[in-house]
């Protein structure tokens, strides 16, 4: 008798939990606009066409990410309908699509936008709408401001941030250098300056020399003889790709070996160095947060042959020593990472949230140590960098991992 | 010199064009305004948005319409007027504090003296010659707002975000007594089609009055126009000057409706698509400004939906159908329909 009894309160306790349960987890699937229990609509706009249409792979790469996690089951059981946009680099134009994004196609959230000016131009609807602007594809620093714009969050580190790696690094160990400096004259250069001056401090004076050059340039090698003549013994090149190559080739020809520091973005091996020659790159400096697939260093590191595995099944034309393919798979990685800690809360505030809440995250092509973390008063998922030197054919690491926030 | 100037200029790229071809018939004027009041009311604030885009390229068409049209002058230089109205704007909205409305008036002014005064070298070139003058100009126009000494009014490369006007206190209490809200959108539609309707109706007059008789006579004869008395340099310059405050409105207008403007946003893409308008709304044909602009707002978009990555080879291909089966653009499909209609009624 008693034995049944129990079994019966068993039975209803049972009974009672499953539907506890099933209850709660009923009550969990709260939904915002772009997203439903089979979908998760995710909007993009990148410069397919115009003056920066190099960087359109990393829409590409993306969305073949998104296919590959689609093809894997999708994240909860939701598919994601990644909806991507042509901007043309035309700040206009992306107030439109981020208006047809939001406003036509409903999408969730609008992930990894690319470019400083197309991003300033549309953080302002996207907070005014509440619609998360994650993850822009710019190192301008002004995206770390959750209070003035909690919506919208960068990801890779800042120009800033890493331009006072530099700084640190020179006032420590070359404390008597002359620095001369070539930017590029536009948002990205300018960022780079003021971290290094912000990061020289009172010892900003070491600048000897700066020198500006616009992209519409042929050649930039009136600068370099300029920087030359006015005495500098270190080279900092803000350049982009094609630049900061023209630049080490020109110093190897004029036979000037000042100590040479390349800006991250162009630090590329099959885009940058090997273009302008091996011989002419050793001993170049930079920073890195990511692996670069053109360093044979790479080849057995289970993060890359990840990389390279999802390439040949998902893009099989890209050009994986393109540095753009690895940064947009870093860039999808973390974004399915929030959406898989948002389980079934998909309103647009647990999206923030969840993205506020990042730790120790480790995308598989960010450098081994490298880790991404996000509060709700930090809003810069990468801000570790690693110094490097070019050695051979490949960059060789030194020294720690340096955080490079910017209080200090 | 002057033998190969003569050899560009004996080559008529504009059709000489009949005044009163110039506009529609009050029929269809009448249609036009009915849709461009009504439609808002139905469709989606993004949709509105995009419908307040084609009436600032509208304007910045209909400006370079009266320039080449009108004068014959050629400009690949719009972009860069349009930078200067649009930046106008904006810092007198930002810096200033200056109720938006009445920076336009301004951003006009400034427009005007600059083109005008650009207008004065100009005066020595003509044909393909000033194209490449004004080509120039466009070119030069980004890095000039980029310039340090500019930069506690322009923000430099990092551009101005502008604030978008709200719907007036009086036109909300209006439309609460009908229990119905206005969006910031469509007050500013509203707002941008008040001034195209007025810009309109000044440059049809201007095209009819004493000034636009010369323009043409000077489009279609430089030495006759200034035998019959026509002040030929000064009305060179005053079509720059008027086409330039036109587009320096456009331009004030565009930087409120987007709320940003940046160097980047004003390149030479711009001015070659402002060009592109003209040619296939119809050279010289007012009203096919707004055809011309809908085929630069909306064109692209087509093209990225067929294809992602050929979109430009796809836009290029559209642009060639249209030239090569329309090569006077939106007029000639007016024209012909105008006719096809006149014979219906005849029956």
């Amino acid at each position: 008798m008693l034995s049944k009894h129990k079994l019966l309160i068993a039975a209803i306790a049972a009974g009672t939990v499953g539907l506890a349960s099933t209850g709660s987890a009923l009550a969990q699937k709260k939904y915002d606009t772009g997203a439903i229990d089979t979908e998760i609509k995710i909007g993009n706009i990148m410069p397919y066409s115009g003056p920066a249409s190099a960087y359109g792979v990393i829409g590409k790469t993306e969305a073949a990410y998104f296919n590959k996690i689609n093809a894997e089951g999708g994240i909860n059981g939701r598919k994601i309908n990644f909806i991507s946009y042509d901007d043309s680099y035309s700040p206009p134009k992306a107030v439109e699509q981020a208006r047809k994004l939001v406003e036509s196609d409903e999408v969730l959230l609008i992930f990894n936008s690319l470019g400083t000016p197309s991003n300033s131009a549309i953080e302002k609807y996207m907070n005014a709408k509440k619609v998360p602007q994650l993850f822009v594809a710019t190192g301008a620093t002004k995206w770390d401001e959750p209070k003035q714009f909690p919506w919208t969050m960068g990801w890779q580190p800042s120009y800033q941030s890493e331009a006072r790696i530099y700084a640190k690094y020179l006032i420590k160990n070359k404390p008597d250098a002359k620095i001369g400096v070539l930017y590029q004259n536009d948002d990205f250069g300018k960022d780079y300056l003021k971290g290094l001056k912000d990061g020289l401090g009172a010892k900003s004076s070491m600048i000897v020399a700066e020198e500006g050059y616009e992209t519409s340039e042929p050649t930039i090698d009136g600068h370099i003889v300029k920087l030359k003549a006015a005495g500098a013994d270190v080279f900092i090149s803000i350049t982009t790709p094609k630049f900061a190559a023209q630049a080490i080739k020109k110093l190897a020809e004029m036979n000037w070996t000042p100590l040479h520091i390349v800006s991250n973005v162009s630090s590329s091996v099959g885009g940058v160095l090997k273009p302008a020659g091996f011989e002419n790159s050793q001993g170049i400096l930079s920073a890195n947060y990511g692996k670069d697939a053109a360093d044979p260093q790479w080849n057995s590191d289970p993060g890359m042959k990840k990389f390279l595995e999802f390439l040949t099944k998902y893009y099989p034309d890209a050009n994986k020593l393109d540095g753009s393919v690895v940064y947009g798979y870093g860039a999808a990685q973390t974004m399915v990472k929030v959406l898989q800690m948002c389980g079934d809360d998909l309103t647009r505030a647990n999206v923030m949230k969840q993205a506020a809440s990042l730790k120790n995250f480790a995308p598989d092509t960010l450098l081994p140590g490298i880790t991404i973390n996000t509060s709700p008063t930090d809003y810069a998922p990468i801000k570790q960098l690693r110094m490097e030197r070019f050695k051979g054919e490949k960059w060789e690491l030194f020294g720690d991992i340096i955080s490079s926030e910017l209080t200090n | 010199m002057a033998a190969v100037q003569e050899v560009v200029t004996e080559a008529p790229a504009i059709d000489a064009v009949p005044k009163r071809a110039m506009t529609l018939s009050a029929g269809t004027t009448l249609i036009m305004l009915a849709l461009l009041l009504l439609v808002p009311l139905f469709v989606k604030n993004f949709i509105i948005f995009q419908l307040t885009m084609l009436l600032v390229y509208g304007l910045a068409v209909l400006a370079l319409n009266i320039l080449t049209g009108g004068s014959g002058q050629f400009s690949l230089g719009q972009s860069a007027f349009y930078a200067v109205g649009a930046y106008t704007s904006a810092i007198l909205i930002e810096n200033a504090g200056m109720n938006y409305a009445l920076t336009l008036p301004v951003a006009g002014f400034v427009c005007f003296l600059f083109g005008f005064l650009f207008g004065l070298p100009a005066l020595r070139l003509s044909g393909v010659y000033l194209a490449l003058a004004t080509f120039a100009l466009a070119t030069a126009m980004p890095q000039i707002l980029k310039l340090g000494y500019f930069e506690a009014w322009t923000g430099g490369v990092q551009g101005l975000v502008v604030t978008k006007p709200d719907t007036p206190d009086i036109v909300q209490t209006v439309l609460a007594w009908f229990h119905l809200k206005m969006s910031q959108d469509m007050w500013f539609y509203y707002f941008a089609l008040a001034v195209t309707i007025a810009i309109y109706i000044l440059s049809v007059n201007l095209l009819r009055s004493r000034s636009g008789r010369a323009f043409m006579a000077i489009r279609d004869n430089e030495i006759a126009a200034s035998a019959m008395g026509v002040d030929v340099a000064l009305y060179k310059t005053l079509a720059f000057g008027v086409s330039a405050a036109i587009t320096g409105i456009a331009g004030g207008l565009g930087a409120i409706a987007v709320q940003f403007v940046a160097p980047d946003g004003y390149t030479i893409t711009l001015a070659i698509s402002l060009f592109l308008g003209m040619v296939v709304g119809g050279v010289g044909w007012l009203p096919g400004s707004i055809v011309g602009s809908a085929f630069i707002i909306f064109v692209p978009n087509i093209a990225e939906g067929i294809s992602k990555g050929l979109s430009g080879a796809v836009f290029g291909v559209i642009l060639f159908i249209v030239i090569f089966l329309v090569p006077h653009g939106a007029r000639q499909v007016a024209m012909v329909a105008q006719h096809l209609l006149g014979r219906l009624k005849k029956r």
